[in-house]
């Protein structure tokens, strides 16, 4: 079991991706896990031919346990690999229609009824694995009114605990401090709205990753600010993977990362972080993009807001929130212009740095915006 | 409401005195209705009271006196014919399906015939294949007729009653394994004869039954019980017009059925039920509908040879235990 998050101590395996037999890459999507904060699809972090399942879907266990067994290809498989049926999935209407609505995929289910049929006892078990109430085996265990919305809230309130734990964590051990500055958006507004113009609509730019890519360059320069807190000393980290927090529908957060964003153009970072919203949305990241931001960036321009003063995701070390692009008076040469501002704050944990540094990431974030063609 | 306990035998003769005094118009007509007191006794000292004007010992010709009922009640009498057993009835297959049932219809409403016929049903007495089989499924899929199958003593004499009080033909099917059982005889007066009768609640399966599988299906939900598993029993007791609306709220309530009918498997009103509930609430299956019904042989008269080919509780369990993987 993996580890996709500092408070993460253990998590729920949904689903098994592949079966005993099947030939494996590295990086390949090997199983589906459902943390306090997310359902994650976890990647093989090495290649070779799965011997083994050692945990089955369902079954909450802490992080480090051992899922599955791999063995290098070439060597013999130890028991021969099940017969895979080309049949028809034996799954009980009600049952199929209970996954439907709980949204747990169909592959996901192991079939506990007669001859092996998955019963909707099967897919109760699998949308509130690792929840909070006791299953109790024997007749069906389960309530029959209102599953759906029960599934939902239960993870709801999962996720709840997961940030209360981070954000309680974050605030008591780390000594945030607060920067904030105006940064004149005229240029990159007015670049932007030209670039748009020569793209199809399906590939316009949102001002958004033009903020995220000003961020991850900046960090070239700051580089301090691009680290986790780990036993008791920053690590500062060579890649820059910008965390974006991406808000679900129905309540709560996930900050998943842009790998490499600095090394992205606009338009990978713009259907990068498409597919991402998409994704998270869904319930489909992969474990890398929860364990592997180095920083977080926040927006709350969409809701109005002008100023974000947000709380550091541990081990992360910095974050940067975003305000609304809004029209202002702005003085430029000695003229008073209404111009697009945004404000752009920086918090930082001052055992890593000091706001003398944090100043000049701000400064270098607000440079890099006014030369939004390089960007 | 008070409670009499009583026979089902006694609980039907208490219907038929209570319908023949209160409506003069009322008769009772069969074989051996009067002198002998009926088959199963359940006219026993009716001719004493009510005479051989009202208590009328028919001739063996149930087409005859059948007929002779549907005539009777085209006249505006409202009488209740007594079959001996369902296997008879056949005898008197047209006068029911051809004439009782469509009357009103052929005549574009003109005439009706509130006419009530009792009969015996099922097996289990060792009277074999000629007294023993269950043909009300087949009553069940005619129009223009309604079909009942009291359960419980408060049934056997509140659905008569009601029975009574219908324009249209009545068929009540008593099954002849209950007359000398026991029971609480609610004096609630009319039983709504529209509607299927909760027996158990449970939530782990509906067991829908009717007639003398009732009582094996509430011992095997005992029995059910005990291992963990809570079955919810129906009493469906009014074979057409069918509730179906009570099978379905089951249904979806427990997500598994099991139907209990001991008339022969193929072709049976426990098809009719399975394929209503597929209709009505595929999506809310949680496993195949199971069905328990009689061995596909006339029933056989050696006692251990009719318990086999006869539903009985550790078959109804064991067909639950199958649909849950217990």
């Amino acid at each position: 079991m993996p580890t996709l998050g500092a408070d993460m101590s253990d998590g729920t395996l949904v689903a098994w991706k592949k079966k005993p037999g099947d030939p494996v890459t590295r990086g390949e999507i090997i199983a589906e896990v459902e943390t306090d904060k997310a359902a994650i699809d976890v990647e093989v972090f090495t290649t070779g031919v799965i011997e083994k399942m050692l945990v089955q879907p369902g079954e909450k266990v802490p992080v480090g346990t051992v899922l599955a067994i791999i063995r290098e290809a070439g060597q013999p498989a130890s028991a021969p690999a099940p017969q895979a049926g080309p049949g028809r999935l034996k799954i009980s209407p009600s049952a199929r229609q209970l996954a439907l609505e709980l949204g747990v995929e169909l592959a996901s289910l192991q079939g506990t009824g007669p001859g092996g049929a998955i019963s909707r006892e099967d897919v109760v078990r699998v949308a509130k694995a690792g929840g909070m109430r006791h299953e109790t085996r024997g007749g069906t265990g389960e309530q029959p009114l209102a599953p759906v919305a029960e599934a939902a809230a239960d993870r709801l309130l999962r996720m709840r605990q997961a940030i209360a734990a981070a954000m309680t964590r974050s605030k008591r051990e780390i000594p945030h401090y607060y920067l904030s500055t105006t940064i004149g958006m005229g240029r990159a507004m007015a670049w932007l709205g030209e670039e748009n113009l020569k793209r199809p609509v399906t590939e316009r730019l949102l001002y958004g990753v033009l903020l995220i890519k000003a961020v991850a360059l900046a960090l070239r320069e700051v580089p301090e600010l691009n680290a986790v807190w780990k036993d008791g000393q920053a690590a500062q980290s060579r890649a820059i993977h910008v965390g974006v927090a991406i808000s679900l529908r129905q309540g709560g957060l996930v900050a998943p990362a842009l790998h490499d964003t600095d090394r992205q153009s606009l338009s990978e970072l713009m259907q990068n972080f498409r597919d991402l919203v998409k994704r998270a949305r869904a319930g489909s990241l992969r474990s890398s993009e929860l364990s592997d931001p180095t920083i977080t960036v926040t927006s709350l321009g969409e809701q109005g807001v002008e100023t974000v003063f947000g709380v550091i995701y541990p081990p992360q070390v910095a974050l940067v929130g975003f305000g609304k692009v809004v029209e202002r008076p702005w003085v430029a040469e000695g003229r008073v212009l209404p111009s697009p501002v945004v404000t752009a704050t920086l918090s930082a944990d001052h055992r890593v740095t000091d706001g003398h540094r944090g100043g000049l990431f701000l400064a270098a974030v607000d440079r890099l915006l006014q030369e939004p063609s390089r960007l | 409401m008070t409670m009499t306990k009583t026979t089902y035998r006694e609980a039907v003769r208490a219907g038929l005195r209570e319908a023949l005094q209160r409506d003069p118009l009322v008769f009772l007509m069969g074989e051996d209705v009067g002198r002998y007191g009926g088959t199963y006794a359940c006219s026993h000292g009716l001719l004493e009271e009510f005479g051989p004007e009202r208590i009328r010992d028919a001739p063996l010709s149930e087409s005859a006196f059948v007929g002779a009922g549907i005539g009777a009640a085209l006249g505006g009498m409202k009488p209740i014919v007594e079959v001996m057993t369902v296997n008879f009835s056949l005898l008197a297959l047209d006068q029911i399906v051809n004439n009782a049932a469509t009357i009103r219809h052929m005549s574009g409403g003109q005439f009706s015939i509130p006419l009530v016929l009792r009969m015996a049903t099922g097996g289990g007495r060792q009277v074999a294949a000629q007294h023993s089989h269950s043909f009300e499924g087949w009553y069940a899929h005619i129009p223009g007729i309604t079909v009942l199958t009291p359960a419980t003593v408060t049934d056997a004499k509140g659905m008569l009653l009601a029975a009574l009080r219908e324009p249209d033909p009545v068929l009540i099917f008593e099954h002849a394994y209950l007359y000398p059982m026991e029971g609480e005889l609610e004096e609630a007066g009319l039983v709504d004869i529209s509607k299927a009768a909760l027996r158990r609640q449970g939530r782990d399966v509906s067991l829908l039954t009717f007639g003398g599988s009732l009582w094996k299906s509430l011992e095997a939900a005992e029995r059910l019980a005990a291992e963990g598993i809570e079955a919810e029993v129906i009493d469906l007791r009014v074979l057409r017009p069918l509730d179906t609306a009570t099978i379905l709220a089951s249904v979806r309530k427990t997500h598994r059925a099991v139907i209990v009918d001991e008339a022969w498997r193929t072709g049976s009103f426990a098809a009719e039920i399975s394929a209503q509930i597929m209709e009505g609430a595929f999506y809310d299956l949680d496993g195949p509908v199971a069905r328990v019904c009689s061995a596909e042989a006339p029933l056989p008269y050696p006692k251990h040879l009719e318990d086999a080919a006869l539903p009985n509780v550790e078959g109804i369990a064991r067909a639950v235990r199958g649909l849950l993987g217990a």
